[in-house]
């Protein structure tokens, strides 16, 4: 499987990334790199083997319901570009 | 040529937000209304080198829903990352599930309007966590983010495409909304967003196997807002159909004040949202130990309880579901009769939905606040049944119940004399009395017209405060008049 120049583009469009025409074709080339690769593990036969959703063989611990955050807007706003009543402040974001 | 005769197909798919105190994968507080962002801590935000870690009350929840619809609950289910960017969603992924959510299949069984019952198909549920608030007006041409609702647990329940009519999704939706609350998962607020619906609506020709292509009417966060809306979708869609033209797949909001729905923007397709799983999140396991533990604390669901209300009580269908229409008033129900006796279930029943309920609601307050208790209303019930008061003052009691004026049906009867009067004697000298200064309505009796006698029995119930018993009046009455 390979991917068109459409494609790469799509791609770098839903993860908001703008690129030139060559910086695409130097990425397609590294897509379809890793595709390729991806396709020679997809050749080794994986009947009976269960598929699996994380590298670590364990489960995931669970928490208490319990509330142990403490408010600290105040710092984490110091570090925001703009920010009014208590609210973080963007861009435009309506249709 | 013959119109076509159209079948509308409606799938829900609700968010019902779980009822924790903490996040999902937070320490972070859920409480609603509070300063924007104070309740949003590091995990909420995204910041650099935090972790999710799942909180077990909100898996407790969505067992708790999989048991009372009869689903199958996963062994192992998985978080996936639901990719896509908005300023309300801080790492540009939502944690959802995808391939292996937690809940499968069952079942939800509404009333149809021919006093049958239908079976919805739910396809599944699953644990994910919402987003933040944009706020569009009044930032000097931006935006601003509330995040602290950033993280909140959801339960997403999607059904099958079964419903036909708006009628049937609000059905569903009402039963679902009473189901969530009755096993404590959701408060179901809809003005505060606890309970959003989410409608996919398309019609076909009548017989025709394929669907038609759908439209998904986003965020309905009320019961008439969901059947106006489905109801306006269902004729556009007819009507731009019946003029030659095509549905596009998309995305539209229902205007409360116009009353109609417009697209949104077109639909992003499954993929788009390029899904995989969440290397921060192991898989989760529940083991059949937790199950059957959550199974054994589950209280009676409200179809089983209908069921007992008919089967033990002897109530119509229509009563022991207006009873179960919530926990509080079937508790109310069941305190009232383990006080008062199953012999009295019908009048507390009718009590119930009655009285108790029309002025609960003229005061607008919940069965839980209402001043006269359970147990009050038996010993009420009680009196009216073993004669020692008539069903007349029996509402007089009740108001003076209500309005705290005694302890008990008992004290008040007392306190006010109202304890009705058997004495014969005493009634045949009200008679007497009665008799003298009325006597044209007695000459009318006397000429055949029956009406004169209720006049009378009226006149003497009347000298009796309304506290003479009224058959015994009548036999008193009607032997005087004929002796």
């Amino acid at each position: 499987m390979s991917l068109s120049p459409e494609q790469v583009f799509r791609i770098a469009q839903l993860a908001r990334i703008e690129i030139t025409t060559a910086e695409m074709d130097v990425m397609r080339g590294h897509l379809n790199g890793i595709l390729s690769m991806i396709d020679e593990m997809q050749a080794v036969d994986t009947r009976g083997v269960e598929p699996m959703a994380h590298a670590q063989e364990l489960t995931q611990r669970l928490r208490a319901d319990e509330v142990f955050e403490m408010n600290r807007r105040d710092d984490f706003q110091e570090i925001a570009p703009e920010v009014e009543n208590g609210l973080y402040l963007v861009p435009k974001v309506i249709e | 040529m013959k119109a076509t005769d159209w079948e509308v197909v409606i799938g829900i798919e609700t968010h019902a937000q779980l009822a924790t105190c903490s996040k999902i994968f937070s320490g972070a507080a859920t409480a609603f209304g509070s300063e924007p962002n104070s309740q949003a801590c590091a995990i909420d935000l995204a910041l650099p080198g935090v972790l999710p870690v799942l909180n077990r009350e909100a898996v407790a929840c969505a067992i708790r829903f999989g048991l009372s619809v009869g689903a199958q609950i996963a062994q192992k289910s998985i978080f996936a990352r639901k990719n896509y960017f908005y300023p309300d969603l801080p790492k540009g992924y939502q944690i959802s599930q995808f391939e292996h959510p937690v809940v499968s299949g069952g079942g939800i069984v509404i009333p149809l309007e021919n006093g049958e019952e239908k079976q919805i198909r739910l396809t599944r549920a699953h644990l994910e966590e919402d987003a933040g608030k944009s706020l569009h007006e009044d930032f000097h041409g931006k935006s601003g983010i509330d995040l602290n609702r950033a993280g909140t647990p959801l339960l997403e329940i999607v059904t099958e495409p079964d419903m036909r009519s708006a009628r049937e999704a609000v059905a569903y939706a009402r039963a679902l909304h009473a189901l969530v609350r009755w096993i404590g998962i959701c408060d179901g607020n809809m003005q505060e967003g606890s309970f959003r619906c989410d409608a996919n609506v398309s019609v076909r020709p009548r017989g025709q196997r394929e669907f038609g292509t759908r439209r998904e009417i986003k965020n309905l966060n009320s019961f008439r807002f969901m059947q106006q809306a489905i109801e306006y979708e269902v004729r556009w869609q007819i009507e731009t159909l019946e003029d030659g033209g095509t549905i596009r797949q998309a995305t539209v909001l229902f205007d409360p004040d116009t009353g109609q729905t417009r697209a949104m923007r077109s639909k992003e397709d499954a993929h788009d949202y390029r899904y995989f799983p969440d290397p921060d999140l192991l898989p989760l396991s529940i083991g059949e130990d937790w199950i059957a533990n959550i199974r054994a604390e589950m209280p009676e669901l409200p179809a089983q309880l209908a069921q007992r209300f008919q089967n033990e009580y002897g109530l119509s269908s229509y009563d022991a579901n207006t009873l179960t229409a919530n926990r509080e008033t079937a508790q109310y129900f069941l305190d009232a009769v383990s006080a008062a006796g199953a012999a009295l279930a019908k009048p507390c029943a009718n009590w119930i939905m009655g009285e108790i309920a029309a002025r609960l609601n003229r005061e607008e307050r919940e069965i839980a606040e209402s001043p006269v208790r359970p147990q009050q209303l038996a010993g009420l019930l009680t009196r009216i049944d073993d004669g020692s008061i008539s069903n007349n003052i029996g509402k007089k009691v009740f108001d003076a119940l209500w309005n705290k004026e005694g302890e008990s049906a008992d004290a008040i009867i007392a306190a006010q004399g109202l304890k009705q009067l058997t004495d014969t004697g005493a009634i045949e000298a009200m008679i007497d009395e009665v008799l003298a200064a009325n006597a044209r309505s007695v000459e009318e009796f006397r000429a055949g017209k029956e009406k004169a006698f209720n006049a009378l029995v009226g006149q003497v119930m009347k000298a009796s405060k309304g506290q003479a018993n009224p058959g015994q009046v009548n036999d008193l009455l009607r032997k005087k008049l004929q002796g």
